[in-house]
């Protein structure tokens, strides 16, 4: 024990004469740990979020039972399977409007709810009475208590006119729902005495077959493993985790070199202590307990810093998520005991990966081998050869899974393994770059400069590596919200038709502002809308009225159309299919669908697929009139006017000042647009801030590779000083020779990086979010990021740079009395 | 949901809750049938209560217990379909030497999934029911047909009867305190009960008797009344025996008794008549419950010790108890049901 800490002692002393080989080892361990454990942070707060909603009084995890056809079914069902012994429980779900905001109206049976129904919200005893009894309430969660702008107590009033019961705020109750007893929800969403599913409890007996009580008029759904929102949101969750794996494994490239470099350096001590009669193996356990304990302080920091990074961007993700898929997420951070427990492993597992080649050198050292500090840049035609056809085969498994992967995981693996090939074939590629260049070069010097520029190549090559991974992720996640801008700002001036939007708080009141409207002469329009809700293949679709108008015929972004598309829609037998939907289900123009509609189901000819990205609903849309008849309970509360620009703020204004509307009640259209516009740059925000750490490791990175790298080559450049060379002019050398090396990764970065867009564009985005965008690549930004590039590695060249113009030539000259 | 048992609890357990709206109980109430076999939702409590002891083909003795809990959340006139105040509770249990299993079920009013008619009598929650038929009579309550299930139990009965329900207490005025707190009364101790029972998958046939109580009321117990223990005892010489003892915060307790002659003539018993001397105590789900008795009615020569045919016999319901069958001997001897509440 005693001998294992003079040991560790003596290791540790090598820390302290480099003091910048310690700091670049922990920064790459603290990033490393960073950025992984904080995004860990945030996709475990959005899972936690989205367990929270599919518990929700029986979600998708209790088994249930629905109407084969997805509608409601009569109360009588229930009555009649409780009789026969099934413990179930009656729901009844639908929508309603408050202030034209719409919310989830879920009606539940506290009486019979499974207690294994999830972490359902427990009501008080003596709540069962005041939830129960007239008049009842309505449980919501305290952010929906802040977004109806009203107290508990309050008794908001539904687009029908009907009022709510009192609200009572639920901590446990996910955003957006309102939840009343089944009694309450029927009469509100005028479907008294129907049902839209019956959970299924523990059972209490054992009842007899499904079909002999209810026949094939219900049928059981067992709960799934996965949610729909899980589903949905999984490829966000993707996207973060591979961009804190990439940091992840960027900052691992740091200390990779930072421990080989130590561990090069400190040969001639591991041998003077083995002479000493110190055991390999207790060598070995020393070097791995410093490991271990420098990797637990390092762990710690990173924590740290990743409970700040994911608290920093949670904001933004939750607003994503929001946005994108209506997925609810609190923005305040709380994490598990687990988390840091995995987040100290991460670093610890990390680090002794990063250190393995290391270790297992050390377990293999000769005794009596001389020192070779050099040694790890000898077999490098050897090692550039192998890591060339390593490069090839991850190229291979590449072109394999896009040829036969079809799920998102493997566009991923796609993206993944295109990079992993692209950074091992790198150091290959600038090798025959540089020999190029060292057979055309003329004169002594420059030969030398090429020459000594492939030598230090394999020291660099990690770096260089993660430089490059990190500009191709930046290129081609640029390149992607670029086009995703643009295409999303092309398809909002489409979609936003009408100049100005009311939402009025009920049916009555629209209809007493239309007929207001209609006598205004600077109204040449109004368009209504109207949106219900339905299901196609038993998946939750929504749908949107269209008013018969020129201005849509125009403008609505159509991706593909049958002939005389509009037309056809007219009548009430047709519909435009969104983009994901047709994806989701495999539909095409001219297919046929059926949904269910109150009157009996209501056969559609798909006749056009427009884009609707952002839409985290499947949507169809079809004539306004057609919907109001088919779905007579649908709100006629939103009107859309057409108007001449220079009317529209005093239209605006006597609009709100007629009918007590507020500014969410009427908008025009460029505060829609820029609303629109603001949702969705929030949403690649956090893409952007995770794209710039990403590039900030890849330039640490750099920068600590040329620190060890700086010392090493002491030995080459002395003899150029000796020559006659000043000391600037090879500070000037080396800075060039840095930066050609990172300019030549750059470029390389290019395509790469533009692949990676096309993947990300064409199968990512895709399987993701169900739209498939036009490529563009935009030259500017790509200029851009090269200067980014460079800039970044002249920012890292210049320390070591700048230390070795200054140094003095004593040091230079003791090049020729050590050792070495 | 854990809500409704600790409710129903709460409306159990406090039973001298102020009767705000409900009818008041008031001697002189003329019983009639079948109306008062359905349900009085003008008053806050009712159960239709039915305990039976049994034997199987060996001789083994076991017990079942069959309740129906009605509870009113409000006074006032009975409101349609979900808006329905009644709530209703099931308890369903058997009892062996070696076993005691119990269920409990819970379901709203207003929609039919609980529910009480009184002709055709039929009284059910879920796939439980007690269910009269054409040829049930009306002043016996009899033949009526008796079932429930669990995921380890489940029984089906016949029962008979060829005597008239008898009403407890003064003409089925059950007083229960000296402040006026009561309830109305009747029983039908006279059944002899047939049928089979289910415990693990295994199926015997079961034979004996059984004893069921109707009892509703507004305000049935005292604030000061912290439980009671209740017996039912079929003697061997076919008399019956109702006695309970209401237990008070001070220490003070009020038994009180019916003597059911063979003929079904019924004779009352008073505090002053009954010693009521708990013998043997059991630890059951953490509580010490009286389940060895020794009982005296002087004035007829009656002198017994009951004994509990499975002590842990426990009703682990939401709103708990114990309730098992017994058997008994001294002067008199035969088989019954104890129950002992609010321990």
């Amino acid at each position: 024990m005693r001998r294992a800490l003079w040991i560790l002692a003596v290791l540790l002393s090598h820390w302290r004469r480099h003091p910048m080989q310690l700091a670049t080892l922990l920064i790459g361990l603290i990033a490393a740990t960073a950025l992984w454990s904080g995004v860990q942070a945030i996709n475990q707060q959005a899972r936690n979020a989205y367990d929270r909603a599919a518990a929700m009084f029986g979600g998708v995890r209790t088994p249930m039972l629905v109407a084969p056809d997805a509608a409601t079914f009569s109360q009588d069902l229930f009555v009649a399977l409780s009789r026969a012994g099934w413990p179930v429980s009656p729901v009844v779900e639908g929508r309603v409007q408050i202030n034209g905001r719409s919310f989830r109206l879920l009606g539940i049976e506290p009486v019979t709810l499974p207690a294994e129904v999830g972490n359902a919200p427990r009501l008080g005893a003596s709540d069962l009475r005041a939830f129960v009894a007239p008049p009842g309430q309505t449980l919501v969660a305290p952010e929906t208590l802040a977004d109806l702008d009203a107290t508990e107590g309050a008794a908001p009033q539904i687009s029908s006119g009907a009022r709510l019961p009192p609200l009572h705020a639920q901590p446990q109750l996910v955003p957006d729902v309102l939840v009343v007893d089944i009694g309450v929800a029927q009469r509100l969403l005028g479907k008294q005495g129907q049902l839209s599913r019956l959970l299924i409890g523990k059972a209490k007996g054992k009842p007899g077959p499904l079909a002999s009580v209810v026949g094939d008029r219900l049928q059981r759904v067992e709960p799934g493993a996965e949610t729909e929102l899980e589903r949905l949101t999984d490829s966000f969750h993707l996207n973060l985790t591979a961009f804190g794996l990439l940091s992840f494994f960027v900052g691992l490239f740091i200390v990779n070199s930072a421990v080989g470099l130590a561990f090069e350096q400190r040969l001639p001590m591991l041998r003077t202590l083995r002479a000493c009669g110190a055991s390999a193996r207790m060598l070995n356990t020393v070097l791995v307990i410093e490991l271990v304990v420098l990797a637990l302080a390092a762990g710690l920091v990173g924590l740290v810093c990743g409970y700040v990074i994911a608290a920093a961007l949670l904001p933004d993700v939750a607003a994503s998520l929001r946005g994108l898929y209506g997925a609810q997420i609190p923005g305040q951070l709380s994490l598990r005991g687990e988390w840091w427990l995995a987040g100290i492993g991460i670093s610890i597992v990390g680090a002794l990966i990063a250190a393995a080649t290391s270790l297992v050198k050390a377990v293999r050292l000769p005794l009596l081998a001389t020192a070779q500090p050099q040694a790890w840049q000898q077999a490098q035609r050897r090692w550039l050869v192998l890591q060339g056809a390593a490069a090839l085969a991850v190229f291979a498994i590449a072109l394999l899974l896009l040829r036969y992967g079809d799920s998102l995981i493997a566009g991923f693996a796609v993206l993944a393994a295109l990079m992993l090939g692209a950074a091992l074939f790198l150091p290959a590629l600038l090798e025959i770059i540089l020999l190029v260049g060292q057979r055309r070069a003329k004169g002594p010097l420059a030969l030398w400069f090429w020459a000594d520029s492939r030598q230090q190549l394999s020291g660099l090559s990690l770096a260089l590596m993660a430089l490059l991974l990190a500009l191709a992720v930046n290129v081609g996640v640029s390149t992607m919200v670029e086009t995703f801008s643009r295409t999303f700002i092309t398809w909002l001036n489409g979609r936003l038709a009408a100049d100005v939007y009311i939402s009025a708080p009920d049916n009555a009141k629209a209809v007493a502002i239309r007929s207001w409207l209609r006598e205004r002469s600077e109204v040449q329009a109004i368009l209504s809308g109207g949106r219900a809700e339905t299901q196609l293949e038993g998946q939750p679709v929504e749908l949107l009225g269209l008013p018969d108008h020129a201005l849509y015929r125009e403008r609505w972004p159509l991706l593909e159309a049958a002939p005389r598309a509009w037309t056809q829609l007219v009548p009430g037998n047709a519909a435009f299919v969104s983009e994901q939907l047709s994806r989701r289900l495999g539909l095409r123009v001219g297919d046929v669908i059926e949904i269910p509609a109150p009157g009996g189901s209501w056969v559609l000819d798909i006749a056009g697929i427009y884009a609707d990205y952002g839409n985290p609903k499947a949507q169809l849309a079809v004539n306004v009139a057609a919907l109001i008849r088919r779905f007579p309970q649908t709100p006629q509360t939103r009107i859309g006017l057409i108007v001449p620009r220079d009317n529209i703020p005093g239209l605006i204004t006597a609009v709100q000042k007629q009918f007590a509307l507020d500014d969410r009640s009427v908008a025009d259209q460029a505060t829609v647009k820029a609303e629109s516009i603001r949702i969705f740059n929030r949403t690649f925000a956090v893409t952007g801030a995770l794209n710039a750490f990403t590039l900030g490791v890849a330039g640490i990175a750099l920068l600590t590779s040329l620190l060890t790298l700086a010392n090493s080559r002491l030995p080459q450049l002395a003899p150029l000083w000796a020559i006659g060379l000043t000391r600037s002019r090879l500070a000037a050398i080396e800075l060039t020779k840095t930066l050609a090396v990172a300019l030549f990764t750059a470029l390389l970065a290019l395509p790469l990086g533009l692949i990676v867009a096309w993947c990300l564009i064409a199968i990512v985005n895709v399987k993701a979010f169900g739209w498939r965008l036009p490529f563009h690549v935009f030259p500017l930004q790509l200029v851009e990021l090269v200067a980014v590039a460079l800039l970044a590695s002249l920012l890292a060249a210049l320390l070591p740079v700048a230390r070795l113009a200054r140094m003095q030539p004593a040091d230079l000259v003791k090049v020729f009395a050590n050792e070495r | 949901m854990a809500l409704s048992r600790r409710a129903f609890a709460q409306g159990y357990a406090g039973l001298g809750e102020t009767a705000d709206g409900f009818a008041p109980v008031t001697p002189g109430k003329v019983f009639s049938f079948p109306a008062d076999h359905g349900p009085h939702p003008d008053f806050r409590i009712e159960w239709w209560y039915l305990t039976a002891n049994l034997v199987d083909a060996r001789g083994a003795a076991c017990g079942l217990q069959w309740t129906l809990f009605r509870q009113a959340t409000e006074a006032g006139p009975q409101r349609e379909g979900w808006a329905n105040q009644q709530l209703w509770m099931g308890h369903a249990a058997v009892t062996r030497a070696d076993t005691h299993r119990f269920n409990e079920l819970f379901a709203r009013g207003g929609v039919g999934q609980a529910g009480v008619d009184a002709k055709p009598f039929a009284a059910w929650i879920d796939d439980w029911e007690m269910k009269g038929a054409d040829s049930t009579d009306d002043r016996m309550l009899a033949p009526l047909t008796l079932k429930a299930s669990s995921t380890d139990f489940n029984y089906a009965l016949t029962l008979q009867a060829d005597r008239p329900v008898v009403l407890q207490g003064d003409a089925g005025f059950s007083r229960k305190s000296e402040r006026g707190q009561a309830s109305y009364y009747y029983s039908q101790p006279f059944f002899r009960a047939r049928g089979s029972l289910v415990i693990d998958d295994k199926t015997v046939d079961v034979s004996g008797q059984a004893w069921m109580d109707r009892e509703w009321s507004s305000q049935p117990l005292d604030p000061d009344q912290t439980g009671w223990d209740w017996l039912s005892l079929h003697l061997s010489s076919g008399d019956k025996l109702m006695l309970y003892r209401l237990r008070q915060k001070d220490g003070k307790d009020d038994p009180f008794g019916n003597w059911i002659l063979p003929d079904g003539r019924a004779q009352q018993i008073f505090a002053a008549d009954i010693q009521m001397t708990p013998k043997g105590w059991a630890e059951v789900a953490g509580r010490k419950l009286p389940v060895e008795w020794q009982i005296a009615i002087p004035s007829r020569s009656f002198t017994i010790t009951c004994k509990p045919l499975n002590p842990a016999a426990w009703m682990g319901t939401g709103f708990s108890y114990w309730e098992g069958p017994i058997s008994f001997s001294g002067s008199h001897d035969g088989v019954g049901y104890l129950e002992l509440t609010g321990y």
